[in-house]
C-alpha cells in the first residue's frame, strides 16, 4: 500500500526534476547567444553598480527565522495530536492546551520585547 | 462512469499482455506522472490567460485579445517567444546555483500536484501524511527563492529573496494552525479522507460553514504564501524592481512565472479540499465522475477570488505585513484551534447531537472574528484620534 | 532487490552531498549541500515507511533549520560569498580526531546487535504517535514546550543584544 503510493511520488519526482532541465537544455539549443559585457552586467538602476551585492544583512531576519523555527516545531508536535484527537480523553486535551499556552506566553514575550516590530 | 475503474481496467489490460507485476506497477506510475505533469502544464497556460483577462475586465481593459479568439492563444504565443529568447546570465552570478533555482522552483510546485485528490480516490498518491507533504514541499519553494536571490548577485534580488523568506516563513505558521483544524475534525492527515469527511446534503458538511473564520484566515495567509497582492512585497516593482527574479530572462524567468501561477492554483485546491468539501457535491455518490467537475469548479472559484483581490487591493508595507501575521493571524489561529478542540471534545464527552457541536463551532468562529475585528477597529480609532488622523500608516500596537 | 538498489543510490547521493557540505569553499554552497543531505535523509525515512518523520524532516530541517543557517551566514560579517580555505594549520589534528572517531563508531556499529523488525508499520502510526505524545511520553512532550519557550526567549535576547 505504502510502497504503491510513494512509488508514484518517486517516479514523479524524477520526472518533475528532469522536465525543467530538458526544456532549459532545449532553449539553450535554439536561442540566440550574443552576450556582451554591457548586457551581462548586473541590472540595478541604470547607473553602474556600486559595491558587491553580498553584504552583511540585518539581525532582524535572523530573529524572525528563529521565532519561526520555534512555532514550526510546535505545529509539527501538534499535528499527530490533532490526528489522535478523537481517541484521547479530556486529560490529553488539557496537556495539549498547556503545550500551546506555553508557546503563547512566548509570543506575548516577543511582542512585549518589541521583537515582532520590523525596524 | 468511474475514473477509478479506468485506471483499474488499464492495469488489468497491462497484466493481460503478460507483463510482470513489478513492471505493471512501474508503467502505472509512469503514466500517472505524465498525466499529472500534462495537467499541470495545461493548467498553467489556462491560468495565465484567465488571470490576465480577469484583471483586464476588473480594471476596465480588454486584456489579451489579439492572438486567437478572445486572446486564447496568447499564453502559447508567450511560451514560444520565451523559448526562443536570448538568455542573459549576469557575469557576476554564481552559475550553478543561478541555474538550479528555477528548476527547484518548478519542481516543488509540480510535486504538490501529486497528492491533490481530484475526485474520490482519484489522486496521484493517496498518502497518510498529505497535509504535511504539502507543507514540506511548500517549504522547498522558499529555498528556491533564496537561491535565486543570492545567486543573481544583485542587491535588489538579494533583498527580494530575503523579504520573501521572511514573509513565507511568517505566514506558514497561521497556515499550519488553520490546516490543523480540518485535520482535528476528521482525525486524519490524508487529504482524501478530509474531503470525504465533509459529506452531507448539498454541501452542508463543508467545513467552511462551521469554521468560516478559519477559512478566512486560510485565505488571507494563502494570499501571502502565494506572494500575491496585497502581500506581493517581494516583487514590489516600485521598490525593489522585481525581487528575486530580476536577473532572470527567457525560459528561466518563464519557469518562475509558471511556478507562481501553479502555486496559486495549488493554494486554491488546498482551500477546496480542506474547507470546501473537495470533490463533494450533489449526486457525487451516484456518479463519481461529477467529483472532478465539482473539484475544478470550486478550485477555479477560489482562483477567481485570488485574482479579484490581486486586481483590487494596494500593497502593504513590510512592517505592517509582518505585524499583521504575528499580532493578528497567529493569535487568532491559536484561539480557533483551541476553541475547536475544546468544543469538539465537549461534544464527544457529553454525546451532543452532531448539529449542536457544529452550531457551537460556528458561534465560536463568529465570536473570535468579531473580537478580533472590534479590537482592530478600536485600536485604529484611538490611533486616528491621537496621531492626527495619520491613518495612512497604521501600526499594530506594541505591548 | 529493487529496494536495496534504491537504498544504495539514495545513500550514495546523501553521502556525496555530505561530502560536498564539508569540502565546499563557499559557505552558501555548503548550506545548499546540507539541504541535499536533509532531503536524502527524508527519502531514507520514507523508504523505512516512516512517513511522518520523512515529512517532519523536510519541514523542520529544510524549511526552518537550513533557512536559519543561510540567515546566519548572511548575518556574519564578510562571510557571504567569500571563498574560504578548507584547511588551516591544525587540519591534521582534526583529521586524526575524525579518523579515530570514525573507527570507533564503525567498531561499535559492527558490534551492535541490531534488532530485525519484520512487522508491518501500522496504518494508524501517526495517530499512535499523537496518543504517545499525550499518553506515555507526556513529560517529554511538555518539557519540549518549555524548551521551545526557552529557545524563543534566548533568541530574542541574543538578537536584541546584536541590535543595540
Amino acid at each position: 500500500m505504502l510502497t504503491q503510493q510513494y512509488g508514484l511520488i518517486g517516479v514523479f519526482a524524477v520526472i518533475a526534476f528532469i522536465f525543467p532541465i530538458v526544456t532549459l537544455a532545449f532553449t539553450w539549443l535554439i536561442r540566440p547567444k550574443r552576450p556582451n559585457p554591457l548586457k551581462n552586467s548586473t541590472y540595478e538602476c541604470g547607473i553602474e553598480t556600486v559595491g558587491d551585492a553580498w553584504v552583511q544583512f540585518r539581525a532582524q531576519y535572523y530573529l524572525f527565522a528563529l521565532i519561526f523555527v520555534v512555532f514550526d516545531l510546535e505545529a509539527i508536535f501538534l499535528f499527530p495530536f490533532a490526528v489522535a484527537f478523537n481517541k484521547v480523553g479530556w486529560f490529553a486535551l488539557f496537556e495539549a492546551i498547556i503545550f500551546v499556552l506555553m508557546l503563547f506566553v512566548g509570543l506575548i514575550y516577543a511582542w512585549k520585547k518589541n521583537a515582532l516590530e520590523w525596524q | 462512469m468511474d475514473l477509478r475503474a479506468i485506471g483499474e481496467s488499464f492495469i488489468a489490460w497491462l497484466q493481460g499482455l503478460g507483463i510482470p507485476d513489478g513492471w505493471v506497477l512501474f508503467i502505472n506510475w509512469l503514466v500517472g506522472s505524465v498525466l499529472i505533469l500534462g495537467l499541470a502544464l495545461t493548467l498553467a497556460l489556462a491560468l495565465i490567460w484567465l488571470e490576465r483577462k480577469l484583471a483586464g475586465r476588473i480594471q476596465d481593459r480588454l486584456g489579451p485579445n489579439r492572438v486567437g479568439p478572445y486572446g486564447l492563444i496568447q499564453p502559447i504565443a508567450d511560451a514560444l517567444k520565451l523559448l526562443t529568447k536570448e538568455d542573459i546570465t549576469p557575469a557576476e552570478a554564481d552559475r550553478i546555483t543561478y541555474n538550479l533555482a528555477p528548476i527547484i522552483a518548478v519542481f516543488h510546485v509540480l510535486m504538490l500536484f501529486a497528492v491533490i485528490p481530484f475526485a474520490d480516490q482519484v489522486v496521484g498518491a493517496n498518502i497518510n501524511v498529505g497535509v504535511l507533504y504539502l507543507m514540506a514541499f511548500g517549504a522547498l519553494g522558499t529555498m528556491a527563492m533564496l537561491m535565486a536571490g543570492w545567486a543573481s548577485r544583485n542587491k535588489y534580488a538579494l533583498l527580494g529573496g530575503f523579504r520573501v523568506v521572511a514573509q513565507l516563513l511568517s505566514y506558514e505558521i497561521p497556515i499550519a494552525l488553520v490546516m490543523m483544524i480540518p485535520v482535528l475534525l476528521v482525525g486524519s492527515l490524508n487529504l482524501n479522507d478530509i474531503a470525504s469527511g465533509q459529506g452531507g446534503l448539498f454541501g452542508l458538511g463543508w467545513f467552511v460553514w462551521i469554521m468560516p473564520a478559519a477559512f478566512l484566515l486560510y485565505f488571507i495567509a494563502a494570499l501571502a504564501e502565494g506572494e500575491r497582492a496585497p502581500f506581493d512585497l517581494l516583487e514590489a516593482e516600485s521598490e525593489i524592481v522585481a525581487g528575486y527574479n530580476i536577473e532572470y530572462s527567457a525560459m528561466k524567468f518563464a519557469w518562475f512565472y509558471l511556478a507562481f501561477f501553479l502555486n496559486t492554483w495549488i493554494l486554491s485546491a488546498i482551500a477546496t479540499t480542506l474547507f470546501l468539501g473537495g470533490w463533494q457535491g450533489p449526486f457525487v455518490d451516484k456518479i463519481p465522475a461529477l467529483g472532478v467537475v465539482y473539484f475544478f469548479a470550486k478550485t477555479f472559484f477560489m482562483f477567481f477570488l485570488f485574482a479579484w483581490v490581486r486586481a483590487t487591493f494596494p500593497r502593504l508595507r513590510i512592517d505592517q505585513m509582518m505585524a499583521f501575521c504575528w499580532k493578528v493571524l497567529v493569535p487568532m489561529g491559536l484561539a480557533l484551534l483551541l476553541g475547536a478542540a475544546i468544543i469538539v471534545k465537549m461534544g464527544a464527552e457529553m454525546s451532543w447531537p452532531g448539529y449542536m457541536t457544529n452550531v457551537l463551532l460556528l458561534v465560536m468562529n463568529i465570536v473570535v472574528l468579531l473580537v478580533m475585528l472590534s479590537l482592530l477597529g478600536r485600536y485604529t480609532r484611538t490611533l486616528s484620534e491621537t496621531k492626527n488622523k495619520r491613518l495612512f500608516a497604521p501600526e499594530l500596537p506594541r505591548l | 532487490m529493487v529496494g536495496q538498489i534504491l537504498f544504495i543510490i539514495v545513500a550514495a547521493i546523501t553521502l556525496l552531498m555530505a561530502l560536498g557540505t564539508v569540502v565546499a569553499r563557499n559557505l552558501f554552497h555548503a548550506a545548499l549541500f546540507l539541504v541535499g543531505v536533509f532531503f536524502g535523509i527524508a527519502v531514507l525515512f520514507i523508504m523505512l515507511e516512516a512517513e511522518f518523520l520523512g515529512a517532519a524532516q523536510i519541514i523542520i530541517y529544510i524549511g526552518a533549520i537550513a533557512t536559519l543557517i543561510v540567515f546566519a551566514i548572511m548575518l556574519s560579517k564578510n562571510v557571504m560569498g567569500k571563498e574560504a580555505g578548507a584547511y588551516n594549520r591544525q587540519w591534521y589534528l582534526a583529521m586524526g580526531g575524525v579518523v579515530f572517531f570514525f573507527l570507533l563508531m564503525g567498531w561499535l556499529l559492527i558490534q551492535m546487535p541490531f534488532a530485525q523488525v519484520s512487522a508491518e508499520v501500522p496504518a494508524d502510526a501517526i495517530s499512535q504517535i499523537g496518543q504517545g505524545f499525550v499518553g506515555h511520553f507526556v513529560v517529554p512532550f511538555e518539557v519540549a514546550s518549555v524548551l521551545l519557550l526557552v529557545a524563543l526567549v534566548g533568541a530574542i535576547m541574543l538578537a536584541r543584544e546584536r541590535n543595540s
